[in-house]
């Protein structure tokens, strides 16, 4: 017990209580600026929330960015752990070349797609090569969000492949002898075989994706501050000037609330469908 | 590959056909790793870059290959101070969490008490918390600590932790994952050796420190890496707890070289490099740890 409490009182004093002091800090309005205390408001902050466009704005951002960024880069990393779960020389290059993305922090794998995709960048060049014209990706509403994306799905797929092929590993060798010597074909072994074995890994790495992904935040920061028009604020983002540009403490931590009762909801569908079939 | 007639030819042919798909496979594979590290050699060879070529015609080897944007990276912005600020954390984080996250999850694992398990789950669930609903009152908490940053017995009047290495601490001590790994790691463990201790009159500090402590390298090594790579990558905490240059993270120092207008990318990519190093060295002389502690929680749990 004496090795726990050092444990558990951290957690105490710095988990649990705030969240409790966030639920609190939700009813109230509150401007840490003005050296006043919390002024109690009740359910006002989430009323608020309701009709606010910016909020729905970004809970729609957070939603379209998850859902378009979440099957991409699951099949993507699919197809990538079934090519690299043979076993031949040098594929062990392959499967920690192609964790390298996940190494590098988000916001320094930002940078480089900050350039990639900036006027003279290199996406702009491969355009020039065929002569196309040059765009600004970052900068139009229309694709700014897409063009985030494409780099957070790159960036997704070391750690999702790695997973994946370690649920491979688990699958024993001779449930696909067995089948094969019943005749079944490859798809038939994919579809009755390793998905069915996958799929406590396949459902574990899909929760893990959506709660990171709904929770973007250094990406967003780096590339496209929110914007343009909004295009990009997610809700996390959008807490973030709430609270730290505006100094709304309450409003933003209603926000958060919301936020989190958005990937729960999310993540139990996501475990819901995987245990059904 | 999916009939087995043993007949002669047949097999010739079907030999062959492995073969012809084991060469598609590797160059599937092998179009992919280099899409995936295309953007990393691009960031390398900007770093090289002279910073006024940067601007036109890069290549991906450089012509006049130079070490300029390193100096720069170094010199111009507030990279040098970050780094070791990072380092100072991130090694606060590494030991307090060897220490806490360990020693819990070895007692939840080998000396349960009358609701440990409830303790268990409750911390277990704290990690399902989404980083946003703590962090407004962490940080109101931070800058409200008593007797700290010119504050007075009730945390009123002053800064608190805002603005220094404490208060940019304070999220990475603990991490509850850590200790749910830890757990079922010990889980997984013999009990005998402890029994055979505890008959022998040894006491349970001795029988965690002498006899499971340094059987439990790996595990160690997942805490570690997880801790480190905790604090070095982090940047919202960071951008929120800290106001000034003495104590900006490395992250939040590479997010300087972007606000202005005109973007130097060259030094830009040169920073990120360094910035890279560290967790890339750690990745490399830690690699099986890596890999495992990441499938850990979901094989087991």
């Amino acid at each position: 017990m004496l090795l726990v409490a050092p444990a558990a009182l951290y957690v105490l004093v710095f988990q649990i209580v705030p969240v409790v002091y966030g639920l609190i800090l939700s009813f109230t309005e509150y401007t840490p600026l003005q050296r006043g205390a919390p002024t109690f408001v009740g359910l006002q902050n989430y009323a608020a929330l309701v009709g606010d466009a910016d909020f729905r704005g970004a809970l729609w951002v957070t939603a379209r960015y998850t859902l378009q960024v979440l099957p991409v880069t699951i099949a993507i990393a699919l197809v990538l752990a079934l090519l690299a779960n043979r076993s031949f020389r040098g594929v062990g290059i392959f499967r920690s070349a192609l964790y390298v993305p996940h190494i590098v922090s988000l916001t320094a794998v930002s940078m480089i797609w900050l350039w990639m995709y900036s006027q003279n960048g290199l996406i702009n060049d491969i355009l020039g090569t065929f002569n196309l014209s040059p765009q600004h990706w970052l900068n139009e509403p229309s694709s700014a969000l897409n063009g985030v994306s494409v780099m957070r799905i790159w960036k997704a797929l070391g750690s999702n492949m790695v997973l994946l092929l370690a649920g491979l590993q688990t699958i024993p060798k001779n449930l696909y002898e067995a089948a094969s010597i019943d005749g079944a074909g490859r798809w038939h072994l994919f579809r009755h075989v390793t998905l069915p074995g996958l799929r406590p890994m396949l459902i574990y790495v899909i929760a893990t994706d959506i709660i990171y992904l709904s929770q973007s935040f250094a990406e967003i920061f780096v590339l496209t501050s929110g914007g343009p028009l909004r295009s990009t604020t997610t809700v996390n983002y959008l807490i973030y000037t709430e609270a730290f540009e505006y100094s709304n403490m309450g409003s933003a931590s209603a926000m958060a609330f919301v936020l989190f009762a958005f990937i729960a909801a999310l993540t139990l569908i996501a475990l819901r469908g995987g245990r059904e079939r | 590959m999916t009939d087995t007639l043993p007949i002669d030819h047949q097999r010739k042919r079907r030999f062959s056909r492995a073969e012809r798909g084991r060469a598609l496979n590797i160059t599937v594979l092998l179009i992919a790793t280099l899409m995936v590290l295309f953007p990393f050699l691009w960031m390398i060879s900007l770093a090289f870059t002279p910073a006024q070529e940067a601007f036109r015609d890069v290549s991906l080897w450089p012509s006049n290959p130079t070490l300029e944007n390193f100096v720069t990276a170094l010199t111009v912005g507030n990279l040098s101070r970050a780094f070791v600020n990072s380092a100072v954390v991130a090694l606060v984080a590494v030991l307090t969490n060897c220490l806490f996250t360990v020693s819990a999850g070895y007692a939840f694992a080998h000396l349960p008490f009358r609701g440990s398990n409830v303790v268990f789950y409750c911390l277990l669930a704290t990690a399902a918390i989404p980083v946003a609903v703590t962090l407004i009152p962490l940080f109101l908490m931070a800058s409200s600590i008593p007797f700290a940053g010119g504050n007075d017995a009730l945390g009123r009047g002053g800064s608190g932790l805002i603005d220094t290495l404490g208060g940019l601490s304070i999220p990475y001590l603990v991490g509850t994952m850590s200790i749910f790994l830890v757990r079922q790691f010990f889980l997984g463990m013999s009990r005998d050796l402890a029994e055979a201790a505890r008959i022998d009159g040894a006491s349970e500090l001795r029988i965690f420190w002498s006899i499971y402590l340094p059987i439990s390298r790996p595990i160690v090594a997942v805490v570690a890496i997880f801790a480190f790579t905790g604090v070095w990558d982090d940047l919202l905490w960071p951008l929120v707890v800290s106001s000034s240059a003495r104590s900006q993270t490395v992250q939040l120092a590479l997010t300087g070289f972007t606000q202005s207008g005109n973007i130097q990318y060259a030094p830009l990519m040169a920073a990120a490099i360094i910035v890279t190093i560290p967790v890339l060295l750690v990745f490399l002389f830690n690699q099986r740890h890596f890999i495992s502690g990441l499938s850990e929680g979901a094989v087991k749990g």
